[in-house]
């Protein structure tokens, strides 16, 4: 448990963040710089633009209520030692204005001008901040803690497992039927159709279905089995013919791999859809496995393939595509079990203790959902819980 | 070398896409947009390894006289005529690349997406069938569904002696509405906890070069 000593550190420095009042500009605090007109604008106030990477002002004001709005309003910018500038207009009924492409460090005034029957009819005094980039964006203070919380517990099981000691992961039904799938397709002489969604290199799942596909493609390596890959994306399809061949080599059937079966369709949804069935329809893969991100394709794809006979085994983390894997595939990885499945597979214990510490993650956020319900609940009456439910609030919330 | 290079882009990749969500600083802020531009531009020249494996895999099949053969001419076909409208007419509106990309492509999408109704119908189908509890729930849970999306459930609903004017004259709709917000969103949101946690394990995995299995499952 060293490892984790630090962990109440950065706990004591997130409710601290979560303490602490967010601090108005300096330079342009209400008290010090916001300015009041008795004419059209009661308020004026500049502050340098909050969690930015520097050159941006945020200017807010409040109309006089007795005076009629203005037509627009027009944001006047000066620069310390420069010359004055239209920032820009705004119409009426809009209370802010973001103003970006100044110099850090370089005081600005601001100063605005109403106009009427097109002429300027009142002009507020200047109020003036100085620009900032921030190192840490303070809205993401929570999100960090959880973040570096999330990566402790992983790597801390990660650890365990590399030390040897035993690991219990719940069987998941889908991925242990991947070794029955292959080799049902080899005894039946039919070939393994995997598909790997229809995203780019850029989604989490494809990078996954990656992962799942050089197992895969170790089975069907060692079985002997034909791999089809359709593509939807060229990236996908050049990523996945490295992964096929690597996997090819390593179980040392380097003559088996068969470049032109990791082929491009369409980068089209339903031009890909009816690519695949048609290679479903025609081929009649005796497996098929649909693990990435899916749209409405999703049962297209596997109500054809429950037609041709084959074993189907789906994955997606789209809740909307679920319920139709479920209902067309014979076994659905749900979310979560689809990062799973390589580790699953491997049995490595280092990638078996990453899934405990997942699983052991996801026991904490469930512990936070319980005790923010009773917190938030317990928090009408008694004000201690509610400090409980607006830190955990803090924590959770991102920007 | 041919392991350890791309571990390190890897990781330098992965670190800085982290640092720049929380660090607004530049050059942080600036480094998550400039390695998606790189990104759509690795994407965009890819696009012509798409082509170019299109073309192979289906000239292939046509000198090999493979299985199927007679499809390919077909895509050849398709790919070379709408490549050649494009390049010489353009593809603004009117042209002979629109003309065929309306005329055909469109449909030929919108038949592929209408199939759908069919599947939906033999899937649904096939998941209510099953006997027991929990396909006869799903099967209740989805015709209150079903009925309260659309007029005829309420109306049906008002029929009941007394229903019109009690305190729920809409119950079939509220009771649907119900069933969407509160049993379906929170398993909606079990399914997306859980599979945000398997997103940082698996990205924690390939940052830190414990998960190799895309090099290969070289060691």
């Amino acid at each position: 448990m060293r490892e984790m000593a630090f962990l109440p550190a950065l706990l004591a420095l997130a409710a601290a963040a979560w303490a602490q009042p967010e601090q108005p500009d300096s330079t342009a605090s209400p008290a010090q710089d916001a300015q009041t007109f008795e004419s059209m604008f009661e308020a004026v106030c500049v502050t340098d633009a909050p969690n930015d990477d520097g050159g941006a002002l945020e200017v807010s004001w409040t109309l006089s209520g007795s005076a009629s709005p203005p037509d627009s309003i027009r944001i006047l910018a000066t620069p310390e030692g420069g010359e004055e500038f239209e920032a820009g207009w705004v119409l009426p009924g809009t209370d802010l204005f973001s103003l970006s492409g100044l110099e850090d460090g370089v005081p600005c005034s601001i100063t605005l001008e109403a106009w009427a029957g097109g002429s300027p009819v009142s002009r507020s005094d200047a109020a003036s901040a100085t620009p900032s980039a921030q190192w840490f964006h303070s809205r993401r203070i929570g999100m960090f803690v959880i973040t570096v919380l999330l990566a402790a517990v992983i790597f801390w099981y990660i650890n365990r497992g590399k030390s040897g000691r035993p690991l219990f992961i719940r069987e998941i039904a889908g991925l242990s039927a991947v070794d029955d799938a292959v080799g049902r397709a080899t005894e039946m002489g039919r070939p393994v159709l995997y598909i790997p969604g229809i995203m780019d290199m850029d989604d989490i799942q494809t990078i996954a279905s990656m992962v799942i596909l050089g197992r895969v493609a170790a089975k069907t390596a060692e079985y002997g089995a034909n791999l089809l890959v359709p593509n939807t994306r060229s990236v996908v399809m050049s990523v996945a013919q490295e992964v096929v061949k690597e996997s090819y080599l390593q179980a040392g059937r380097p003559d088996a791999y068969r470049r032109e079966n990791i082929n491009y369709l369409t980068d089209d949804q339903f031009g890909y859809a009816a690519g695949v069935d048609g290679i479903m329809v025609r081929q009649r893969p005796a497996a098929i496995f649909l693990l990435g991100t899916f749209y409405a394709e999703s049962l297209i794809l596997a109500e054809t393939g429950k037609s041709v006979g084959a074993i189907q085994i789906a994955g997606t983390a789209m809740p909307s595509q679920l319920p139709f894997f479920i209902a067309a595939c014979d076994y659905t990885l749900i979310g979560e079990e689809l990062f799973a499945a390589s580790a699953y597979l491997s049995r490595e214990p280092k990638l078996l203790g990453s899934l405990k510490g997942q699983d052991v993650a996801k026991l904490v956020i469930m512990l936070i959902i319980v005790i923010g319900v009773l917190a938030s609940t317990a928090g009408t009456w008694w004000e201690p819980a509610n400090r409980v439910a607006d830190l955990l609030r803090f924590l959770t919330h991102v920007e | 070398m041919r392991l350890v290079l791309p571990l390190i882009v890897t990781f330098i990749c992965g670190m800085l896409m982290i640092l720049q969500f929380f660090i607004p600083h530049r050059p942080f802020s600036l480094l998550g947009e400039e390695l998606s531009d790189w990104y759509m531009i690795v994407a965009s020249a890819a696009i012509f390894l798409g082509v170019v494996n299109l073309v192979q895999v289906h000239l292939m099949k046509i000198s090999q006289r493979a299985r199927n053969w007679q499809y390919s001419p077909v895509v050849l076909l398709g790919f070379f005529v709408m490549t050649a409208a494009g390049a010489v007419w353009g593809v603004e509106e009117g042209r002979p690349f629109d003309y065929m990309f309306q005329n055909m492509v469109v449909p030929m999408g919108a038949t592929m997406f209408s199939l759908l109704a069919f599947f939906v119908a033999s899937a649904a189908f096939r998941a209510f069938r099953s006997s027991n509890w929990r396909a006869t729930l799903l099967l209740l849970s989805a015709f209150i569904v079903m009925l309260g999306r659309v007029p005829i459930g309420d109306m049906i609903w008002r029929l009941f002696p007394g229903a019109a004017s009690g305190a729920h004259p809409n119950l079939v709709s509220e009771v649907a509405e119900w069933l969407m917000q509160v049993p379906n969103m929170a398993g909606q949101r079990a399914v997306m906890i859980g599979a945000a946690l398997g997103v940082v394990a698996t990205s924690l995995r390939m940052i830190f070069g414990i998960e190799r299995s895309y090099l290969g499952g070289a060691e």
